[in-house]
């Protein structure tokens, strides 16, 4: 799995000299190679998604998004974009204020927790969920007994998910945060706010953009997230199929435009995340590297 | 404000910081930390201010022990190295920051907050500054705007910590003249920390001296340069020459040869001879003073630095001599200090 959190790459034209620029063959050369990987590995299969989808006309497209097991999967994709998304943040926000803003025993461990998730494969994270809150699982029978379902339901699916997701927020924050350091908050305070206000009228605003950046980041992840909650879901029609299962189960069926019209959906979504990104960067671009320090 | 610093220790992890460190402040009084980076000056800085807690020791405000009180509590203004505006506010709302974030009937109107941050612009001279952003201010700029923003909350004892140590040279002077009148208009108890000699002796009312975690001399200006306390203190402070000498029945002895000085009370033994370089007598004759061969000459500025080889064991010495005195042109000097003192031998 690529590292999503791989900081946007920022080209330094001006502190290039002459004699380390490549001839002009090379350099087409170099980008034409780009070009070329992107249009056949990312651009085409967008291309084709669109394609497929409105293959029956746009009547047939609409028509299949409107059939109740595609809403269903639709509004349980949100809603658990809406507990998970929340979640993490907060969770982000202090897992990145415990490790950049101060010194305790297991730091270290905790950095490297967090990377869990981009390390384990998904199906493993799934896998997890099982084991503890499954019938056979350790807290199967207790769970059973108090009548409360966890696996094969919505709590499973964004359990998972949050599993899968919570390190984009933090991962985000931690450098800022570290970058930026104890000095405006040792201002704030020396000047007499207490510990919320200097939160909300100093910290906060100095990672705002990080902050969303890693919200856009976890909520694309969290909506696209197929392993893990294809474990634990038990794809019951209309109950617990997010977007993504329902994407594979129309195409186990053979409704090709059914199931790319879901995935245009989702590909709608990868591109909506992509241009918030870009405009953000285009309009706060000095803000964001100015905050960001990179 | 009186500040009364009282037998403080810090540790960080047990690392000693600060040694028993005590020191009285007066009120009104504009006081410099001076010394090395790690001899504790910043440290002692943030105890005052309540960043750090002491490790032992207690620090009074006046009468109230101050030592459990949270920063907030101790109402100072600190003024940081790097300045530390809220990049995000203007000038206007990093100056109104203070008063902005107070509770209950403490807190002005938001019209009244504005009033107090023009005054303060006013004050450091950056009126009209009120919408711009701390990242389109020059250095000086921000820092004048850190010292109006720790003013606004009308702090009983005013930090500054480097408040111009990442400032270019000519800057940095002028600030200095500018803080010394803020200080006489204002007459705030001030408290700032530097690493640079010449900045504390000019500014300062008295200055501490610090090394290594211990505050080696508190005086004037004055008192730290013309009589040093110790070794350290005499080389921190201005230009120094040292030469290793003996005290034989209150006669002090290079090799050999006494060189004229006698120093009554001192042990006999081995010692130390501390003097400046620029504060010495050029003989002609030698009977009773220190000669050596011209090793090196250089001309600084408005002076030469000759330095100098002294008796059989080949010590080095620096003396400095007006540019056009005929004795540069010698290849054996002998001099005399005027002004001088003895350490034991460490």
């Amino acid at each position: 799995m690529a590292d999503p959190v791989i900081k946007s790459y920022e080209p330094h034209h001006e502190s290039r000299s002459a004699a380390v620029t490549e001839s002009r063959p090379v350099q087409l050369l170099l980008m034409a190679v780009a070009f070329a990987f992107l249009a056949i590995f990312l651009l085409l299969p967008l291309i084709i998604v669109f394609h497929e989808a409105l293959a029956k006309g746009f009547g047939a497209y609409t028509e299949s998004l409107s059939n109740p097991d595609t809403r269903s999967a639709i509004r349980l994709t949100l809603l658990v974009a809406a507990i998970a998304v929340p979640l993490n943040v907060v969770f982000g926000i202090s897992a990145a204020w415990a490790i950049a803003k101060f010194e305790f025993k297991g730091k270290a461990f905790l950095t490297t927790l967090i990377d869990l998730p981009f390390s384990v494969s998904p199906v493993i994270s799934g896998l997890v969920y099982v084991l503890l809150f499954g019938a056979q699982g350790l807290f199967g029978e207790w769970l059973r007994a108090h009548g409360i379902q966890i696996l094969f339901a919505v709590p499973g699916i964004v359990l998972a998910t949050v599993f899968v997701t919570f390190p984009f927020v933090a991962r985000e924050l931690i450098p800022l945060m570290q970058e930026q350091g104890n000095g405006d908050e040792e201002a704030a305070l020396s000047l007499g706010a207490n510990g919320w206000q200097t939160f909300w009228y100093v910290t906060l605003p100095n990672v705002k953009w990080g902050l969303l950046y890693g919200v856009l980041l976890c909520n694309a992840r969290s909506m696209g997230e197929f392993g893990a909650v294809s474990v634990v879901s038990g794809h019951i029609r209309g109950l617990t199929n997010t977007m993504p299962l329902h994407v594979e189960i129309l195409y186990n069926e053979y409704n090709a435009v059914g199931a790319f019209a879901v995935a245009s959906l989702l590909a709608g979504l990868a591109l909506v995340t992509l241009v918030l990104k870009t405009l953000l960067e285009m309009r706060y671009g000095a803000e964001i590297a100015a905050t960001r320090g990179h | 404000m009186e500040v009364r610093v009282a037998n403080v220790r810090k540790e960080f992890d047990r690392f000693p910081a600060l040694h028993d460190v005590s020191l009285d402040i007066k009120s009104g009084e504009l006081i410099a930390l001076l010394g090395p980076s790690g001899s504790g000056k910043t440290t002692l800085l943030r105890l005052i201010a309540g960043l750090e807690r002491p490790t032992r020791g207690k620090i009074f405000f006046g009468q109230e022990d101050a030592s459990h009180r949270s920063i907030q509590e101790r109402n100072v203004g600190f003024v940081f190295q790097h300045y530390a505006l809220f990049r995000h506010m203007t000038v206007a709302d990093n100056i109104g920051f203070g008063l902005k974030v107070r509770h209950g009937p403490s807190r002005p109107p938001a019209a009244e907050i504005r009033r107090r941050a023009s005054e303060l612009l006013d004050l450091v001279q950056l009126s009209g500054l009120e919408k711009r952003y701390p990242a389109q201010l020059s250095g000086g700029q921000r820092q004048r705007v850190a010292l109006a923003r720790a003013m606004a909350i009308e702090p009983k004892v005013l930090l500054l910590d480097e408040p111009f140590g990442a400032l270019d040279a000519q800057v940095r002077r002028e600030l200095r003249r500018w803080l010394r009148e803020i200080h006489d208009r204002t007459g705030h108890t001030t408290v700032f920390v530097t690493h640079d000699q010449e900045e504390a002796l000019e500014l300062a009312d008295r200055v501490v001296v610090m090394s290594q975690g211990r505050i080696e001399q508190v005086g004037s200006a004055d008192e730290i340069y013309d009589t040093p306390n110790s070794p350290f203190v005499y080389s921190f402070i201005g230009e120094s020459s040292t030469l290793p000498v003996k005290v034989e029945d209150g006669e002090i002895w290079i090799a050999d040869r006494p060189i004229g000085l006698s120093a009554p009370h001192a042990p006999s033994g081995e010692a130390v001879l501390y003097f400046r370089p620029h504060d010495v007598e050029l003989l002609d004759g030698c009977s009773g003073c220190i000669a050596g061969t011209v090793a090196a000459s250089r001309r600084v500025a408005g002076t030469r630095r000759v330095e100098l080889e002294i008796g059989g064991e080949r010590q080095r010495v620096e003396i400095e001599l007006p540019v056009d005195h005929p004795a540069a042109q010698k290849s054996r000097v002998a001099f005399r200090p005027r002004r001088w003192k003895l350490f034991p031998a460490a």
